[in-house]
């Protein structure tokens, strides 16, 4: 600013406060939108959403306060297919994240190496994940087809044994997690501008040391990516665990409810059951779990992510 | 950059890992285009034939013969553009206001947005799904268009106002100084300087509104008023065992997304890099 503090002492004395309750104003008045959407579409539907959840409202009835008879209906495992989402997705998140997480990384890795044609694979790598989630599904229900799916037909010419795939109970939940690893183009990316924002000198003070590459990478590379880690594991984690249109698309949930993912569940609960009040406490119990992940990982980032600038 | 081999990995190594890794990621993209081409009987030949032969592009006409790919293209278009350009103007307008005016609750305000974006999508679902019934009832664009307009979405504000935040103060005092009201000096002046940032967030936001599901999913359920993502699952449905036609109505779907990857590439990489910088 450049701004002497005597200047700035003074300044209010000099103008009458007008210019600053009209930049006030103004302020208001052009962030209005956002603020009005977020009481509207964010902290409005929020509460509804809580208030709901203490009601059996189904668009139909009339409805009653229930107090926590939709929670302790969940919980006590009433209805059978709130533990089997529950598994389905924490099984997902639990293969998903970091076999996702893995891969993008080490595609980041492979480009930071000042490659030739570096624009081109980086574009390869980014290409799938911009491809609508519809057309992503009904591509890999094509390749995964049992009978005449290319992966089969590749395992048999390699004498493998084939695979159902999503066809199967066993082998769903994996062969989707795996099928994630198609659309981490923007992980990889993230993890791209993180590993080319590392000062060479760093490297370099390895090679002084007569450091070789995997002293670089466990000296430098890992501590020096481990915020941009962080934030791709809770993006990743959040996103995991609100899987939908996969699911939903490519098998309904099944086969027998095998990939029942938490909000393919809650849809159902919510649009073909119609029983909305019930779908807001599966939401919120959704909230929780993400919520008490996330400060988990907040938690334990205290002790694995470091910060430049910080002492420690 | 001096140091060539930063990980003193054999090149030909990192060449061949590049190369087998972006076979694997082109080929299902392959395998659709090459299925979309050909015969139904070609198809179901084993071992598989990569080429087809004859070429058919026949595939794409019966496609749109039997599902009305048009229509639901100008309904997608017409909620791309009611939202995009609702998205793009306010959440603009939101980042000048954030970045470069000063107001008390300023940044009270900031941080609620920023807090809402962690939200589950589906802890506001219901209700926002509920109210929109009541207001407009079913079978309405409005739920696709309408929150686009208040701010387009608390990322886009985030990534418009981390490029506002570099643009000179001076700019803002000098017109100031002219006589200039702010509203002026959003509209000629910082709005324009921000342009590739704009540009960065139309194109998420119609990549964001051209793939999405769950939001007609839930709100359009008349097939006249069905988007392109709807039609092509109810076609999936439809036609569980005609391969070919499934895949040229899901290359057909992806064109515009792939074709404004092309034009707009150093734009998505540029994006994506200052939202993994927040972290």
């Amino acid at each position: 600013m450049g701004m002497h503090p005597n200047q700035q002492a003074i300044a209010p004395k000099v103008q009458p406060g007008f210019r600053i309750r009209k930049e006030t104003i103004y302020g208001y008045g052009m962030a209005a939108p956002a603020i009005l959407g977020f009481f509207i579409f964010t902290l409005g539907p929020l509460l509804a959403s809580l208030y709901l959840s203490f009601t059996d409202y189904s668009i139909t009835n009339d409805f009653r306060f229930i107090g926590i008879e939709n929670f302790r209906r969940l919980f006590s495992g009433e209805d059978s297919f709130f533990y089997k989402s529950l598994f389905v997705t924490l099984y997902y998140v639990a293969l998903a994240v970091p076999v996702s997480l893995l891969a993008a990384f080490a595609m980041a890795l492979l480009l930071k190496n000042n490659v030739k044609g570096k624009a081109f694979f980086r574009a390869v790598f980014y290409l799938p994940s911009i491809v609508p989630v519809v057309a992503t599904s009904t591509i890999f229900m094509w390749l995964l087809n049992p009978d005449i799916g290319l992966f089969n037909q590749i395992l048999e010419f390699l004498h493998l044994p084939t695979s159902q795939w999503i066809y199967d109970e066993s082998t769903v939940v994996p062969t989707m997690a795996f099928m994630n690893v198609w659309s981490v183009g923007g992980t990889m990316l993230i993890f791209l501008a993180g590993l080319e924002s590392i000062p060479d000198h760093y490297y370099e003070a390895v090679e002084i040391d007569g450091g070789g590459i995997r002293h670089k990478l466990t000296a430098v590379t890992l501590p020096m990516m481990t915020p941009t880690i962080f934030f791709n594991l809770i993006i990743g984690i959040i996103n995991g665990f609100q899987s939908f249109s996969e699911a939903y698309i490519m098998t309904e949930g099944g086969p027998n409810n095998a990939s029942l993912f938490y909000v393919v569940y809650l849809y159902r609960e919510a649009f073909t059951n119609q029983r909305m009040g019930a779908a807001c406490a599966i939401a919120w119990v959704l909230f929780a779990i993400i919520m008490l992940l996330s400060v988990i990982v907040f938690r334990s980032s205290r002790s694995w992510v470091y910060y430049e600038g910080e002492k420690s | 950059m001096t140091a060539k081999h930063r990980f003193g990995v054999p090149r030909l190594l990192l060449y061949l890992l590049l190369a087998c890794g972006s076979a694997a990621f082109i080929l299902p993209l392959a395998w659709m285009v090459r299925s979309a081409l050909m015969d139904a009987s070609q198809i179901f030949i084993v071992p598989p034939v990569w080429v087809p032969e004859p070429i058919r592009f026949g595939n794409f006409k019966t496609a749109l013969d039997t599902v009305p790919f048009g229509r639901y293209l100008i309904n997608t278009m017409i909620i791309v553009v009611g939202n995009v350009t609702g998205a793009v103007l306010t959440s603009a307008l939101c980042a000048y206001s954030f970045s470069r005016l000063r107001w008390r609750g300023r940044d009270f305000f900031f941080g609620l947005l920023m807090a809402g974006m962690m939200l589950p999508f589906a802890v506001t679902l219901i209700p926002t799904f509920l109210g929109w019934r009541t207001v407009v009832g079913p079978n309405s664009y409005l739920p696709l268009i309408l929150p686009a307009w208040f701010g387009g979405g608390a990322f886009n504000i985030f990534l418009i106002r981390q490029f506002m935040k570099t643009i000179p103060k001076e700019l803002d005092e000098a017109a100031l100084v002219d006589g200039a009201g702010y509203f002026h000096i959003f509209v000629r002046v910082i709005f324009p300087l921000s342009k590739s940032a704009v540009i960065v967030v139309a194109l998420f936001q119609f990549l964001g509104v051209w793939n999405d599901f769950l939001g007609p999913l839930v709100y359009v359920n008349k097939e006249s008023m069905f988007t392109l993502a709807l039609g092509l699952q109810q076609f999936v449905g439809y036609y569980t065992a005609q391969w070919e036609l499934l895949m040229a109505a899901a290359t057909m779907i992806l064109i515009p997304p792939i074709l404004l990857f092309v034009i707009g590439q150093k734009y998505f990489i540029k994006g994506i890099a200052v939202s993994g910088i927040k972290g």
